[in-house]
């Protein structure tokens, strides 16, 4: 039954409006580079989809759900794309020409990505991801003559093409064993390895496809080189919102509690996961990279919460993944007012940066911290979250290495505030912040702080979200 | 008076919070140090309705309980008893010292100091009066920024080396502690640190979590061999830093053994006993032996500190009244002591810029109240009779004698290195020569203010200790008939099976704990 009801997908629909005005202006002469209007756009499709209905409704004959799950991840992505084009409205590497165009691209990325949220078929959930993968392999290389952006770009496409392939691949085990692909059917049937071993390892290679948008070893190769090789502003965008995508998805695949066998694979990715990365990213000096690796060591930390499964342990995973994208938009918004004209920022850049400018310290100070998981920020209540749910499942040892990885990663993160706060500038360049940047700024500290403190309605809301989609 | 309507535990932690941000508003260095000293005195005076109406039993007070995160069954609650009414008193006293010690010597960024300042006290009142667990961690885990920002911003040349040295080894002590609450909640069910100490685990649980408490604890006191950060931690940061790490900071890791080791793992604690003992007896003998050998005087104080945390450890673990009485008034002296004497160090380091033995030798002739200051708290650390030091290292002797003599011949050794290392202090900087003091200004009023109320406690605790040990008794009475009942119970299989509590989490209702049953059953 196609049941189509707009009033039930005004957020998409929403979108859709943006997408065609910025398409209009891509192609006018006059209109390029008027594009200041579409973050104030994400923030009213923010609204609307905070305050529209959580169902649970189907439309498209069953393929399209939307349920608390989806529209809490629809407003997250909002929100962060709101972030995202308002940090990229100043991208210093890219002409005044392809401005609407990369807003498009960013915006129809996002579109995938709204469009994964509420997917529940597995062709459609695929269709989806690719919408919003191809989007962002536009966007990546859209620097000013920098070879290393294409390359980044090159890495992300070949590494991408190979992953989904295997998760089309995977779908096909899936279809076989069986013989549906509604996320609504597939929650009855039986995941265990012994009944239907077919199915568990299509499941297995389905989920490599999200592992690789999540940066998740052994598919985080291409994390550090894109987050380096492409532009600050886009790197801010391709280290969160996809990621979002990946997570929803997980949690709907996680729900069909599979077997240990996939549980205990996952578990052994994330834990070498959060070391490698927290290792690599000991030895890094510039920061885009150090945040690329950090980002693999994170996504370990989600996989925590997802293989624990039950109602914590999939509320776990989706609040860390507004926590994630939070912090990680915070330092993003950080490095881009102190890059030099869109160049790259080395740790050392950060010197004397107290001094040069207060609020950008601070703000650096309390996400660095928080990426750390230092309370009283967010970043330590999702990770109490997720430890908490992943010993519950019986995962002991995956919560002490993710104990162990704190400490590794301390020094990292520390460092970054230290050269903001105790060592002096070398040569002074110049910073500009506006009031605007500088309450943006203030706002995501505040935010990283806020979800840190007084987690419970949020939490209370995805606990209701995550068990809609487990019953 | 066990819940008045006020909530003063409450106001007490978020005043200086408040007057923190409220302080970013402020401008001018001296409208800003006015204004933190004014905080700090009402902060003082806060403090009040506890010294008044704390009443002497073993039930937790002035508490407040209000949730926080219920799907997590995670609780704001607040509560203090015997054993950290005097820690918290401790840490309001010298928050008004160490913005008075600081006045001349931070010159830069001096706003971002008191605001350091006034978070540091917040996350200490924090600690000593949490009593559910993870609230007790943010604050154990905040504590460390601004300590970190006091020593790398305002710390002496080698301050980077240490900041980070110092943030690295207690981060890296607390991971693991995290893993135990973890593990504790998911076996109980709460976070709540009261009810946790009436629960019953398996020895094996218990000596896991012991373990993983005990490595944070060690760290933070610290314990040889952790002890490394903190001579470190101490030369570079400032006069204030290093009060608040001398007085404060230390006292937490004892406070956590006697807050959780003992009454939620007695039996693993009883196990553990003589491997703590056995590091105690080495903290007292290498960090007296290394303090006689330093010729810095912060380091020297440094590492008494490290050979007086020894004694109250051994204090604690020797299960006895009279030690963990001992050694918790110890944990307080030694707060006065050696925060006082971190003072006078800082006082002379303002004329003679160093800290060397050599470069401060000979000031009785020109500084005849600072050597009378020094004199004093010398003695009191070293513990001459009439101080406070002589009373609480009596009660922690009296409680090792009863449990083990040669344990008590081995203490009496420390106490005597510790005569050494601090006469060697006292004569060299009160009448070693060639001395350059000449011209050096004596104390002025400023000095005399912040040093005169430490001189009187240190005299009042050791006269009349009486109204702090009717404070305490009754708590450290239940706490030890606590641990004598429960350290040889533990539970033989693994009752509760996991998997089934957070299951049921969502429904759990907050209860209300009536403290009054864990009273009855002595």
């Amino acid at each position: 039954m196609l049941n189509f009801n707009p009033q039930l997908i005004i957020p998409e629909l929403f979108m859709v409006a943006i997408l065609a005005v910025l398409f209009a202006q891509s192609i006018s002469n006059q209109h390029r580079d008027k594009i200041a209007w579409v973050p104030f756009a994400a923030l009213i499709g923010f609204l609307l989809t905070a305050f529209s209905t959580t169902g649970p409704e189907f439309m498209f004959y069953q393929s399209y759900q939307i349920d608390g799950l989806s529209q809490f991840f629809k407003s997250i992505i909002f929100l962060g794309l709101a972030v995202c084009t308002g940090n990229a409205l100043r991208v210093g590497t890219l002409v005044q020409a392809n401005r609407a165009d990369y807003f498009f691209f960013m915006c129809m990325s996002a579109f995938g990505l709204l469009l994964l949220s509420s997917t529940v078929e597995l062709f459609t959930i695929y269709l989806s991801l690719e919408l919003a993968s191809f989007s962002l392999y536009i966007l990546l290389p859209l620097r000013n003559r920098d070879p290393r952006a294409v390359e980044g770009a090159i890495k992300y496409v070949l590494f991408g093409a190979l992953a989904t392939a295997i998760g089309l691949y995977g779908v096909s085990y899936i279809l076989a064993g069986h013989h549906t692909t509604y996320v609504a059917e597939l929650l009855a049937m039986d995941w265990s390895y012994a009944q239907q071993p077919m199915a568990l390892i299509g499941l297995a290679m389905f989920l490599l496809a999200f592992l690789y948008k999540l940066a998740l070893f052994p598919f985080h190769f291409w994390a550090p080189e894109v987050y380096q090789g492409a532009s600050n502003e886009t790197a801010a965008f391709a280290a969160t919102l996809p990621k979002l995508g990946a997570i929803v998805i997980m949690v709907r695949l996680m729900a069909f509690s599979p077997g240990m066998e996939v549980k205990i694979i996952l578990a052994v990715f994330a834990a070498v996961s959060m070391t490698l990365g927290n290792l690599t990213a000991l030895v890094q000096r510039d920061v885009k990279r150090l945040i690329g690796y950090s980002s693999v060591a994170h996504s370990g930390f989600v996989i925590m919460g997802l293989i624990a499964g039950g109602v914590h342990g999939l509320a776990a995973a989706s609040y860390y993944a507004l926590v994630y994208m939070v912090m990680n938009l915070t330092i993003f918004w950080v490095i881009t007012r102190i890059s030099d004209r869109g160049k790259n920022v080395y740790i050392s850049d950060l010197r004397g940066l107290y001094s040069n400018s207060p609020i950008l310290a601070f703000v650096l100070a309390v996400s660095a911290f928080a990426l750390v998981g230092l309370p009283p920020t967010a970043g330590f209540i999702g990770k109490l979250f997720l430890f908490s749910s992943a010993w519950d499942a019986g995962f002991h040892w995956l919560v002490i290495i993710g104990v162990v990885n704190t400490a590794l990663a301390i020094f990292y993160y520390l460092n970054l505030v230290r050269h903001a706060y105790t060592l002096d500038e070398v040569v002074k360049n110049k910073i500009s912040l506006g009031p605007a940047g500088a309450s943006v700024a203030i706002i995501l500290a505040l935010g990283v702080l806020y979800l840190g403190i007084l987690p419970q309605n949020i939490f209370a809301l995805l606990m209701q979200a995550s068990s809609g989609i487990l019953s | 008076m066990l819940n008045t309507g006020f909530p003063v535990l409450s106001a007490l932690i978020f005043f200086p919070l408040i007057a923190a941000v409220v302080l970013f508003f402020l401008r001018g260095d001296n409208t800003v140090k006015v204004f933190t000293l004014l905080v700090s005195l009402i902060e003082c005076v806060l403090v009040l309705p506890i010294i008044f109406g704390f009443e002497s039993t073993a039930q937790f007070q002035f508490v407040e309980r209000q949730a926080w995160i219920e799907s997590w069954n995670i609780f704001y609650y607040l509560g203090i008893d015997g054993i950290s009414v005097l820690l918290i008193l401790l840490t309001v006293l010298l928050l008004p010292i160490c913005i008075l010690c600081s006045w001349r010597y931070i010159e830069k960024r001096v706003k971002e100091f008191n605001f350091c300042l006034l978070l540091m006290t917040t996350a200490c009142l924090g600690i000593f009066s949490a009593l559910d667990f993870v609230l007790f961690y943010v604050f154990w885990e905040a504590m460390l920024i601004p300590m970190y920002l006091i020593i790398a911003v305002w710390g002496g040349p080698n301050r980077r080396y240490a900041s980070l040295k110092f943030f690295l080894y207690t981060l890296a002590g607390s991971t693991l502690f995290l893993a135990a609450i973890v593990a504790l909640f998911i076996k109980t069910g709460t976070f709540s640190i009261p009810e946790l100490m009436q629960h019953q685990y398996t020895f094996q649980f218990q000596a896991w979590i012991f373990l993983a408490l005990a490595l944070a604890f060690a760290i933070k006191v610290p314990m040889y061999p952790f002890h490394t950060w903190l001579p470190a931690a101490h030369v570079e940061a400032p006069t204030a830093g290093s009060v608040l790490l001398a007085s404060i900071l230390l006292k937490m890791g004892t406070y956590g053994f006697l807050r959780f080791c003992l009454p939620i793992t007695p039996a693993a604690s009883d196990y553990f006993a003589p491997l703590m003992i056995l590091l105690a007896i080495l903290s007292i003998i290498v960090g007296s032996l290394l303090a006689f050998g330093q010729s810095d005087m912060k380091k020297l104080i440094a590492y008494s500190s490290v050979a007086h945390m020894g004694f109250v450890t051994l204090g604690i673990f020797v299960f006895a009244f009279r030690g963990i009485e001992g050694a918790i008034m110890h944990m307080v002296n030694h707060g006065v002591i050696t925060g006082a004497l971190f003072l006078l160090v800082g006082l002379i380091y303002e004329r003679s810029h160093s800290r060397e033995l050599s470069e401060n030798m000979g000031v009785s002739k020109y500084l005849p109240a600072y050597t009378g200051f020094l004199l004093l708290f010398a003695f009191a650390a070293f513990g001459f009779p009439g101080t406070n030091g002589f009373f609480s290292k009596l009660l922690i002797l009296l409680g090792i004698f009863q449990v083990n003599f040669w344990l008590g011949v081995l203490f009496i050794i420390g106490l005597i290195l510790g005569l050494a290392y601090l006469l060697r202090l006292l004569l060299t900087v009160g009448w070693g020569s060639p001395s350059k003091v000449q011209g050096w200004q004596d104390m002025n009023l400023r000095e005399w203010i912040y040093l005169v109320p430490l001189g009187l406690l240190v005299i009042y605790l050791g006269v009349g200790p009486g109204k702090a040990l009717d404070f305490m008794r009754p708590s450290i009475d239940n706490l030890v008939q606590n641990f004598e009942q429960e350290k040889n119970l533990v539970i033989d299989e693994h009752k509760p099976s996991p998997a089934i509590v957070l299951k049921k989490a969502p429904n759990l209702e907050p209860k209300t704990i009536e403290f009054i049953d864990m009273k009855a059953s002595d």
